[in-house]
């Protein structure tokens, strides 16, 4: 109780001294969100454990707090606190062959291990399967764990098509999810109060692109690596002012470098597209591989994900365009269509080249890769590569073996960069 | 039994019976590949329809579309494809399952030509009014499309036609399950797995047929009396297409009482209604019959099933055989293992890659196993 009050006045504290700061960080708006999430049960909030596709404005609207253990098994990634995690949960009898994400967060549960001692216990789940079906099992997982309510919001996955069969189904479960949240907080749901948090969640989706967007300009003045990191608002605090102030301040920051010609990479002249979920552990001496070559990831599927499905949202019509925008989401669509928006970010970007992270934790977002691989040989006539290997088990990861392939990769598109400048 | 011969040929060979049932009967054929393939209305539309398993052996034309950490079967079966083993399909039937079969959907599409090609997309929650609704939905889309692509109009009558015809070879099944289950010496198991395999790829009016005739002849048998001191075992998993493990498991002192597996009960299982509409009916079997853990009904359901399962075959132990790569049944596993556990049920885990162990491997660990049962 103690350590729940001292992390209550950590947060406040840091909240209150924000209000004076001129640019506030990223790991400000972190603290605060972990320590208001963490000292939940003395200001009597409730908390929902939630998947990073799924429909976090409801929670927002009904003053939930939202957990996104993804993103924890990001940060546990980064902090290379994947491998000893993982390597519980397989004592526990989960195969090592499963998500990473999804093996360390399920025996951090048990510890409360990891970078943060364990995230703030659920009192409710909610599972959204867009991204993939392992999220329902592990979501299953922690429900009989933490004996809590689970809400599903099952969305078809869309082949070719948002069939209306499949619109009629996922809208429908809108109006369930509502139920079950007036149920789980024994409140009546604010339809006004949602509206307001769908605007603002629409327009933070508006500013991560226009972020994203300023990478467009040679020099890129931001980095796939620095759009890996500033992701974690837009992930977790979709639909707040918090996420408007901050990628406002940001995007600020990123038109005047641009303005001054400054470069994510000192001196860029490769500019390359990334596909897949980070190699979280790795991201730094990737970053510096790369830039090493005076390459720069100017872009990736992975971060646009969060405002990829932006064309089908209409805020006056929230709730039935959200049903659409979550059904259609990058993961949940055939590989055909992915290809296709693979090949605009090419043109959009105008990159030399196309990196492809082959997730052994991810099935969805690595299976197909291949095909989409030669659709862009084909289409574009730019040079791939695939790098094996996984996005929070550091285990999975063979420096000198990915070195080698990097600077050979490297070697191909300085050629053909050369051959074209003739 | 000559009937159990002649299926056993065409088990060991589907392709070359297939492709000369096509050609006899001049009925188109149409893929599936999973137990959730909703196949009443595609025998209902006058096509056959086949369950693909895939090969194991010598992958490597699927190497250039999947990664070596997809499952054995999703990689099998694209091999044949891409080897132009299937040509002979006419069409196939995706029903959704799992991540892995769900991109298999999309390159299949992409680079298998010259076949109608249909994706299910099934709820995967089964536990929800929305949820059923959309499955009806989906079955009269599937209907539809189907009706297209085979250039029938699939009508009420057929549908009932073919009802009638599943649920007698779904009964018969179980009768042949309870049987085995009362005696296992009137049929060995490689026989029987042969009779659960032919029921996937043969005419299922012929196969209805032979069904019934052994079925009758096995009621009838009077066997040796069953050994004492032979264990009983469920096995639990997704496909099995081994015909040896039930020989191995024979061999090794114990025998297969009942199952949870793809192509085993859960294929079988739950009858339909044949007062009701039949497309409310078809619809209502697939929500109610047991699950595979792609999808969701129930937080122990699966649990609790195969600890039903034992406790009704009298069952010593479970085995599971787990496919690699299959993450449904990864994740599962942990807690299906304890809620046996917590009902002293002894369980052992065969964790399979594209092949099983080698013979006498896998047959010392299942002989450890029963000895301790």
């Amino acid at each position: 109780m103690l350590k729940t009050i001292a992390i209550f006045l950590a947060g406040k504290f840091k909240k209150f001294t924000m209000r004076f700061k001129k640019s506030k960080t990223m790991k400000d708006y972190m603290m605060v969100y972990y320590s208001e999430a963490k000292s939940a049960r003395l200001t009597r909030r409730k908390v929902a454990w939630i998947t990073s596709g799924g429909p976090v404005e409801p929670l927002i609207a009904m003053n939930v707090i939202p957990i996104y253990p993804e993103n924890h098994g990001a940060m546990i990634g980064a902090s290379k606190m994947g491998g000893g995690l993982c390597e519980l949960a397989e004592t526990m009898g989960y195969s090592a062959d499963l998500c990473s994400y999804a093996r360390s967060d399920i025996a951090c549960a048990t510890v409360n291990g990891g970078p943060i001692g364990g995230l703030p216990k659920p009192d409710m789940l909610v599972c959204c399967n867009n991204i993939c079906g392992t999220v329902l099992k592990w979501y299953e997982v922690q429900a009989r764990y933490f004996n809590v309510p689970l809400f599903i919001l099952d969305t078809p996955f869309c082949h070719t098509e948002y069939t209306k069969e499949a619109a009629k189904y996922v809208r429908a479960q809108f109006d369930e999810y509502i139920v079950f949240l007036e149920k789980a907080c024994k409140k009546k749901f604010d339809y006004e109060r949602l509206k307001k948090v769908g605007h603002l969640s629409h327009q933070g989706q508006l500013l991560w692109q226009a972020v994203l967007d300023t990478a467009t300009n040679k020099p890129a003045p931001m980095s796939a690596f620095d759009a890996f990191y500033h992701l974690a608002l837009i992930v977790t605090l979709r639909g707040t002012q918090d996420v408007i102030d901050y990628y406002t301040q940001l995007l600020a920051l990123m038109k005047n470098r641009i303005a001054r010609g400054i470069g994510a990479v000192p001196n860029e002249k490769y500019r390359l597209l990334w596909d897949n979920i980070p190699i979280w552990h790795r991201t730094r001496w990737l970053s510096e591989k790369f830039a090493s070559h005076n390459a720069c990831l100017v872009a990736d599927t992975y971060t646009t994900a969060w405002c990829g499905a932006l064309k089908y949202i209409d805020e006056t019509k929230f709730l039935d365009s959200m049903a659409e925008a979550h059904a259609r989401i990058y993961l949940n669509i055939g590989i055909d269509e992915m290809a296709k928006m693979v090949l605009e970010m090419i043109d959009k970007y105008d990159v030399d080249g196309f990196v492809l992270h082959s997730n052994r934790s991810c099935k969805p977002y690595s299976f197909g890769q291949l095909d989409i691989q030669s659709i862009v040989e084909k289409e574009r006539g730019i040079p791939c590569l695939m790098l094996e290997a996984d996005m929070t088990d550091e285990r999975s990861f063979s420096e000198s073996q990915i070195s080698t392939r990097i600077d050979a990769f490297m070697e191909i598109i300085k050629e053909r960069k050369a051959v074209s400048k003739k | 039994m000559k009937k159990i011969t002649e299926l056993r040929k065409i088990v060991s060979n589907p392709y070359a019976y297939v492709r000369k049932y096509r050609k006899q009967s001049g009925k188109k054929v149409v893929g599936y590949f999973c137990s959730y393939a909703p196949e009443e209305l595609i025998w209902a539309a006058g096509a056959l329809p086949l369950r693909m398993f895939g090969t194991s052996e010598n992958i490597h034309l699927a190497d250039t579309h999947l990664q070596a950490y997809c499952c054995s079967l999703v990689r099998g079966i694209l091999e044949e494809a891409l080897a132009n083993r299937l040509d002979f399909l006419d069409g196939v039937v995706f029903p959704h399952t799992c991540d892995s079969f769900q991109r298999l959907s999309d390159i299949w599409r992409l680079n298998i030509p010259r076949q109608f090609h249909i994706d299910v997309v099934l709820p995967v929650k089964l536990d929800t009014p929305s949820a059923k609704r959309y499955l009806y939905d989906v079955l009269g889309k599937f209907r539809k499309d189907l009706g297209d692509a085979l250039g029938v109009k699939i009508t009420d009558k057929m549908l009932v036609k073919s009802i009638k015809t599943y649920n007698k070879i779904r009964s018969l099944i179980r009768k042949l399950y309870e049987l085995r289950s009362k005696n296992h010496k009137i049929l060995s198991g490689a026989d029987f797995h042969a009779i659960i395999k032919a029921a996937m790829i043969m005419d299922r009016d012929y196969f209805l047929e032979a069904l019934s005739e052994i079925v009758g002849q096995l009621k009838k048998a009077k066997p040796a009396k069953a050994a004492g001191d032979v264990k009983r075992l469920v096995i639990s998993g997704s496909v099995c297409s081994h015909p040896d493990i039930y020989d191995i498991i024979e061999n090794s002192g114990g025998v297969v009482v009942g199952d949870d597996l793809c192509t085993g009960y859960r294929y079988f299982e739950g009858m339909m209604d044949e007062k009701k509409p039949p497309l409310k009916a078809i619809t209502a079997r697939y929500l109610e019959r047991i699950i595979c853990p792609a999808k969701h009904l129930q937080l122990k359901g699966r649990g609790e099933n195969l600890i039903r399962m034992v406790k009704e075959s009298k069952a010593d132990g479970v085995v599971f055989l787990l496919l690699k790569f299959c993450d449904p049944h990864a994740f599962d596993y942990p807690y299906i293992k304890e809620m046996l556990e917590k009902e002293n049920i002894p369980c052992m885990l065969l964790d399979m890659e594209e092949q099983l162990p080698s013979g006498g491997q896998l047959q010392t660990r299942l002989e450890t196993f029963t000895q301790i049962l």
